[in-house]
């Protein structure tokens, strides 16, 4: 197990609970999906495992080891981190923002060139034409290509994404989600991925919470989330448009 | 097209002037930039912290700049006369832009983008220098825009306490009420204040643009720091060395030629080097020079002496003022020489024609205009007991209106236009014989003596025996006739100063010839 809450509570002071009473455990290589509305405490759970946050009660584990004796900047090193409005570094080019945690990690140049050329060409951006632009000379979906490649720099066991794909268009949401879906069966990155979209949970995820005023209701594979018979994880499934 | 004349006349002046102040400008700023960036990070991560320095750097800022000079001469170590005072006010005003702009620059950077770099792993340090700094660096370098166009333009006050830079034109011109040297000293400044912006935009659009990275911004501000200390270096070379004797005077025509009278009498001496301070403000930063030793002379008079330096009442006999003043100064280690020939004392003028019209020769005489004459005097002189009060008092004068407080400058072509009838003038301007001005005698000696006399710190004179052999060549030579001459050529035919005293001083032997 590589990530796990036991009966985590959070909330900012007094005021009522973001997050009531969580347990979940993510395996290694694994991609488990969150599903919600949003600010029901989707981000907040995110922000637990890289210990940008601290639960209220309750103990979040991650590679074994409870986030309270993690060194939170070794322990967030350790995990790729996706935003939905990417925050790429807009002084730096698609070269230096992909090799940021390489150097702060202190890698040499020439191995954290070679790195960022490599994802890169794997998601899709030749790096000879995009290594040295700006992320203002990228258009929204390449951006988030950039985002994806800079959280997978040193290889971390975690990937932790929060809304990648949403404010994306339906095309290009497609495309990025499909260059994801094949960087993360090549290197089994284990993935944690907020969304208020079930159709994506069902389309890339292993494992599919759902939760709801601060609870999640259920945490399984897909076919037992989809026939599940809790009438507010229904309201979840049923809000999906057939196939056509 | 003056302008350009007096600029080829003064050729090596303006180069001197205009190095001085991209020196003062760039020195200045440079303490600043130092000082207020990381004063402005410090803000930005401790607003308490941060709203102190705020509060303290824009209260130091609302100080006129004349104000904070005269505060700052007398301190210790920052004070004095000459450029360490002028840098220090100029890198005090420097700093409000340069905290403020980093202060919002660093507060300003977009949310998502740090908690980006908080997510990664930053260490405080890292998101600090890795993005918090290098996305502000725009809006700072707007604030080292604004601090530099700022200090063009108030380093030009500097030269009141003689610091140099292109405000010696400005107030020499003021002085002299003379357009064509204030524009000397104003479109230089202008043009240099232009230049410095234009470069500085250039720059802050280049890292905007994102072509210049903060390292590569570094390096062109460390190439152009080498460039200007090199600069300085060579200035200070250039000024420093061997020991000097310095020549100081105050700020107004008269002052200035005699000051490069005792400048050139000394060089004719031939065996020291002669540093010039001309034109420094007043009566108080001259003294304190010469007694703190950074000037070794310059010229006093005598009724100054005794009640401006020393707040004594002065005698009104010549000799005796003389004597006192000399005593006096003897206490602090200063030396006053004999006269130098001329009084500059108040003179009560009229127009010539109306003396020669209605006979009149002394002040006494004014008696019988009185009741159908008005009269004009200078704000100080109405205020001052020995002034306007005493003047009334001692003669029993009884004037048809009040009289109209007026501009020194102004007063003069007043009385000559007819909208004054009498006036209290210098005894030496230039401008009693170009207007055709008559001086009515003092005869009941109200006016305390105003004798020029060389002040010189007496360890100078021991140790350079040809600072005295100079002087005496002075001592009794310069009439107040020989004064407004000299006053009109500078005056009134822009004749170079530096041209007039040779001129004159060839008519004067050598002590020992």
């Amino acid at each position: 197990m590589l990530v796990q809450f036991i009966d985590v509570t959070y909330q900012y002071q007094a005021h009522v609970p973001v997050l009531k009473h969580v347990n979940l455990a993510v395996d290694a290589g694994d991609v488990c999906a969150l599903v919600g509305r949003s600010g029901v405490g989707k981000t907040t759970l995110l922000k637990l495992v890289n210990r940008l946050l601290l639960p209220s009660s309750g103990t979040v584990v991650v590679e074994g080891r409870n986030t309270r004796e993690w060194d939170a900047i070794r322990l967030r090193r350790r995990s790729g981190y996706v935003f939905q409005d990417v925050g790429l570094f807009p002084h730096m080019t698609v070269e230096e923002n992909v090799s940021i945690v390489p150097r702060l990690e202190q890698w040499t140049a020439v191995r954290a060139r070679s790195r960022a050329y490599e994802l890169l060409e794997l998601l899709g951006l030749p790096p000879e034409q995009f290594a040295g632009r700006y992320p203002r000379e990228l258009s929204g979906g390449q951006r988030q290509r950039v985002g994806l490649a800079r959280a997978l720099a040193t290889d971390p066991p975690i990937l932790l994404m929060d809304e990648p794909f949403g404010a994306l268009d339906p095309l290009t949401r497609a495309e990025v989600r499909q260059a994801f879906a094949d960087v993360q069966s090549r290197l089994h990155t284990t993935v944690m991925i907020v969304t208020h979209d079930i159709s994506e949970a069902f389309a890339l995820a292993g494992r599919i919470g759902v939760v709801d005023g601060g609870e999640l209701l259920i945490y399984e594979a897909p076919p037992l989330v989809a026939s599940s018979a809790d009438p507010r994880v229904r309201a979840f499934i049923d809000a999906v448009p057939p196939r056509p | 097209m003056r302008v350009i004349h007096f600029w080829l006349a003064h050729r090596e002046e303006l180069s001197r002037l205009l190095q001085q102040h991209v020196l003062l400008v760039f020195i200045s700023t440079l303490a600043a930039v130092l000082v207020g960036i990381p004063s402005g990070v410090v803000a930005a991560r401790r607003p308490r912290v941060g709203r102190a320095i705020l509060v303290m750097a824009s209260a130091a800022q609302t100080i006129p700049s004349l104000a904070l000079l005269g505060f700052l001469l007398p301190l210790p170590l920052v004070g004095g006369v000459g450029p360490r005072t002028a840098l220090v006010a100029l890198a005090i005003y420097a700093l409000l832009p340069i905290v403020r702009t980093t202060l919002t620059g660093i507060r300003n950077v977009d949310p998502a983008v740090i908690e980006a770099g908080v997510a990664m792993g930053m260490t405080p340090r890292q998101l600090l220098w890795m993005v918090q700094f290098p996305l502000a660096l725009p809006s700072i370098i707007a604030g080292i825009r604004v601090a530099t166009v700022i200090g063009v333009g108030t380093t030009t006050i500097a030269a009141a306490i003689g610091a140099g830079g292109l405000g010696e034109y400005i107030f020499r011109g003021l002085y002299m009420v003379d357009t064509t040297t204030i524009l000397a000293g104003a479109i230089p400044a202008a043009a240099l204040a232009l230049t410095a912006d234009g470069l500085l935009a250039l720059l802050e659009r280049r890292i905007r643009r994102g072509r210049t990275t903060p390292a590569g911004a570094a390096r062109a501000a460390a190439a152009a720091a080498v460039l200007i200390a090199i600069f300085a270096a060579v200035a200070y070379a250039r000024g420093g060395g061997d020991p000097a004797v310095t020549i100081g005077s105050k700020n107004f025509t008269e002052q200035v030629i005699l000051g490069e009278l005792l400048a050139q009498a000394l060089e004719d001496e031939g065996s020291v080097r002669v540093v010039r301070k001309l034109n420094l403000g007043g009566t108080f930063i001259c003294d304190r020079g010469v007694r703190t030793g950074e000037l070794d002379a310059y010229v006093e008079y005598t009724g100054t002496a005794v009640s401006a330096v020393f707040h004594e009442d002065v005698p009104h006999d010549s000799r005796q003022a003389f004597e006192r003043a000399r005593d006096l100064y003897a206490q602090g280690g200063i030396t006053a020489l004999d006269p130098l020939g001329f009084n500059n004392t108040f003179a009560i003028l009229v127009r010539s024609r109306d003396a020669a019209a209605r006979a009149l020769r002394t002040i006494d005489d004014l008696r019988s205009m009185q009741g159908t004459w008005t009269p004009g005097f200078g704000h100080e002189f109405l205020q001052r007991e020995d002034g306007y009060p005493g003047l009334v008092r001692t003669y029993g004068l009884n004037f048809a209106s009040q009289p109209r407080a007026m501009e020194l400058a102004l007063i003069y072509p007043a009385l000559a236009g007819g909208q004054v009838d009498v006036i209290a003038g210098d005894a030496t301007s230039a401008l009693i014989d170009a207007l055709q001005l008559t001086q009515l005698e003092d005869n009941r000696h109200y006016f305390p003596p105003y004798d020029a006399i060389p002040v010189v710190r007496t360890s100078t004179l021991l140790r350079y025996p040809a600072v005295g052999r100079a002087l005496a060549r002075l001592t009794g030579r310069i009439s107040n006739s020989d004064m407004r001459a000299m006053n009109a050529s500078v005056d009134l035919h822009h004749r170079d100063v530096q041209q007039v005293a040779r001129e004159f001083l060839a008519r004067l032997p050598r002590v020992g010839e």
